[in-house]
């Protein structure tokens, strides 16, 4: 595996099985994500992109073939190791946040630095920093209650990369908000790829997201159909 | 390890502070925790009440006796000469004026309850001067002592709280005869406290008793060395009498109403099954309300554990919150609360209830294990989520 490739799925397949009926999502699948790279994967409902990007997240698990992320294969590790897995190197941004109701931003910013060794004081520095990188230092102590949908996302996306993880990994992340506010995130995430050096997947059904993303993938009845490259 | 801590401690904060979402829920747990565990308390109190009251009155220095086969004084017949026996045994005291000995009659006469205006029995128990003398925590707390030879008698404080018609100057008819309440005696709360007491002789006389007597209490030479009179009665074949010490006797009858603390549990275990459906179901639903937040967490690299450990410590805060609120309704409504109960003897024992830390500590247990067995389940469920209820669109 060269240096550059950061995940790689090779020949990976994914089949549930309901009733006596065997159903298959994918089928020898391979994908190739190189670090610094910003992956758009789209798709029809059901193509199985939510399905390829928890299994990116190890979040689910392939019925065959082979993950590796740098350098690890990861599809055969444990509950137990994936979940350290992600807490070291996955960072999450979901469609409707999934922030803490009864946190405030700040503390929201804090969980995954709640899983490290770090002190509490290299702690609330690290969340004023990404507080400060998605513009709402001012906003720090405001509860998600009182933000909002875009200020959500922007916390939830401060909380994907406190931690410095290898790669982002975005489930519809402009779903739930208005044009102007999505290209805000969009943009957002756009410099993080291109000034941070950081990696993100990146599902949605938004031909106008995709955009601001340097690839995208087609994915439909588990298959990559066309790949085409955005500048 | 600190790592594992933190993320307990976090889901923990967590957990409670999305309390409020689910505030009535949490609320019938922290009551039913609470109902369960004062009621506990409360039978508890009342057993600890009782035995403290019958432990109180023994002394160890005292030996009492009664007939062989006589549990209690009630049933028991000794006669003048087994009396005059004794006072020549080895092992009991004496002072200038012979052996300190004090045959006792113990008698039933009826008082109204002021509780519940039925009628109870009430011991009248016919003492010499030896006897008040033995006694020697008694105190008189107003009016004076009973003249032998008359119609009067001294009151417990126990009686005379609890039943009507006792108060100094009053007139009380037992059967034919009339009696006059001269006195009012304390003995620290003791069993003494729930009789009367009045002069044997005449006790004698108007219950027809000849010279006959229901129990002997001699002071013994040898603080609680019992054993040179009980060789003294075994050598004497006219004592078919049984010795022990005042406290062993005392003791044994106080065990009687272990009944209650074991009643008391039974009681709570069946209402603590009840408490315990009414608490998983409020914790199956918070898991069920938390579910996406278990998800998201578990999402960010949070274990399974931390969720497990979240919802236990949960249910475990609301049920001890419980338990909490439960003792104090038991200490305010309780603790000192006046009572009285049929004894040993057939005859009531004024008694206060009574809470100690011992009983609060047996509350707190009861109230951690509602907590944790109600919150295990549900616990258990939060630790399996799967992480894909994260990514589930729906807000």
């Amino acid at each position: 595996m060269s240096e550059d490739v950061l995940f790689q799925l090779k020949n990976v397949s994914k089949n549930f099985v309901k009733g006596k009926e065997k159903i298959s999502i994918f089928d020898d699948l391979n994908m190739t994500i190189d670090r610094g790279d910003f992956v758009a994967i789209m798709g029809p409902s059901g193509s199985g992109k939510t399905t390829l990007l928890n299994m990116l997240g190890g979040v689910d698990q392939p019925s065959g073939g082979e993950v590796w992320f740098d350098g690890t294969r990861i599809d055969s590790l444990s509950e137990g190791a994936l979940t350290r897995w992600r807490a070291e190197n996955i960072g999450f941004i979901f469609q409707f946040y999934n922030l803490m109701p009864m946190l405030n931003a700040q503390r929201n910013v804090e969980l995954p630095l709640m899983l490290t060794k770090l002190s509490k004081a290299q702690r609330r520095k690290n969340v004023e920093t990404a507080l400060a990188l998605v513009g709402l230092s001012d906003r720090a102590k405001h509860m998600s209650s009182e933000m909002s949908g875009g200020q959500q996302q922007r916390v939830a996306i401060a909380r994907a990369i406190v931690s410095d993880p290898k790669l982002i990994l975005c489930d519809e992340p402009t779903g739930d908000l208005d044009r102007a506010t999505a290209d805000e995130i969009l943009e957002m995430l756009q410099l993080l790829n291109r000034d941070h050096g950081k990696t993100i997947v990146m599902v949605t059904h938004d031909p106008a997201a995709a955009k601001y993303a340097k690839r995208t993938l087609h994915l439909d009845k588990g298959q990559f159909v066309q790949r085409e490259i955005v500048a | 390890m600190g790592s594992l801590i933190a993320q307990i401690v976090s889901v923990t904060l967590m957990n409670l502070g999305s309390l409020r979402r689910r505030l009535w829920m949490s609320l019938a747990m922290v009551l039913a925790s609470a109902v369960v565990v004062a009621i506990l308390l409360a039978f508890l109190a009342m057993a600890k009440g009782f035995e403290e009251t019958m432990r109180g009155a023994g002394s160890s220095q005292i030996a009492i006796l009664m007939r062989e086969g006589s549990s209690t004084e009630l049933n028991s017949v000794i006669l003048q000469d087994q009396v005059n026996l004794i006072g020549e045994s080895a092992g009991v005291a004496r002072d200038a004026n012979g052996p300190l000995v004090s045959p006792e009659l113990y008698v039933i006469v009826d008082g109204i309850k002021k509780s519940s205006g039925t009628e109870a029995n009430i011991p009248l128990r016919g003492l010499n001067k030896t006897g008040m003398d033995m006694r020697t925590n008694m105190q008189l707390v107003e009016g004076r002592m009973f003249t032998p030879g008359t119609n009067e008698m001294v009151v417990g404080a126990g009686v005379l709280r609890e039943f009507n018609g006792f108060e100094i100057g009053k007139e009380v008819r037992f059967g034919k005869n009339l009696w006059k309440v001269v006195g009012v005696f304390s003995t620290g709360g003791n069993i003494f406290e729930s009789e009367l007491w009045a002069d044997i002789k005449t006790i004698q006389s108007h219950y027809n008793r000849g010279n006959s007597y229901q129990s002997i209490r001699t002071k013994l030479q040898n603080d609680s060395d019992i054993k040179p009179l009980q060789d003294s009665i075994e050598r004497e074949p006219r004592l078919n009498l049984e010795v022990q010490t005042e406290q062993e006797y005392f003791a044994s009858q106080g065990k009687q109403l272990q009944y209650i603390a074991t009643f008391g549990w039974i009681i709570s275990a069946v209402m603590a099954l009840g408490a315990l459906a009414g608490a998983l179901n409020t914790m199956y639903t918070s898991v069920a309300d938390r579910a996406k937040e278990i998800a998201t967490l578990r999402a960010l690299g949070f274990s399974n554990f931390s969720a497990f450990c979240g919802t236990i410590a949960e249910a475990m805060v609301l049920a001890v919150t419980g338990g909490l609120l439960g003792s104090l309704a038991a200490f305010v409504f309780f603790d000192g609360l006046n009572t009285s109960t049929l004894g040993g003897s057939f005859t009531q024992v004024v008694f206060s209830f009574e809470m100690s830390p011992d009983l609060f500590l047996q509350g707190a247990i009861l109230a951690l294990a509602i907590g944790f067995v109600s919150g295990f389940f549900p616990a258990w469920r939060a630790a399996r989520m799967p992480v894909i209820v994260a990514f589930r669109h729906a807000a």
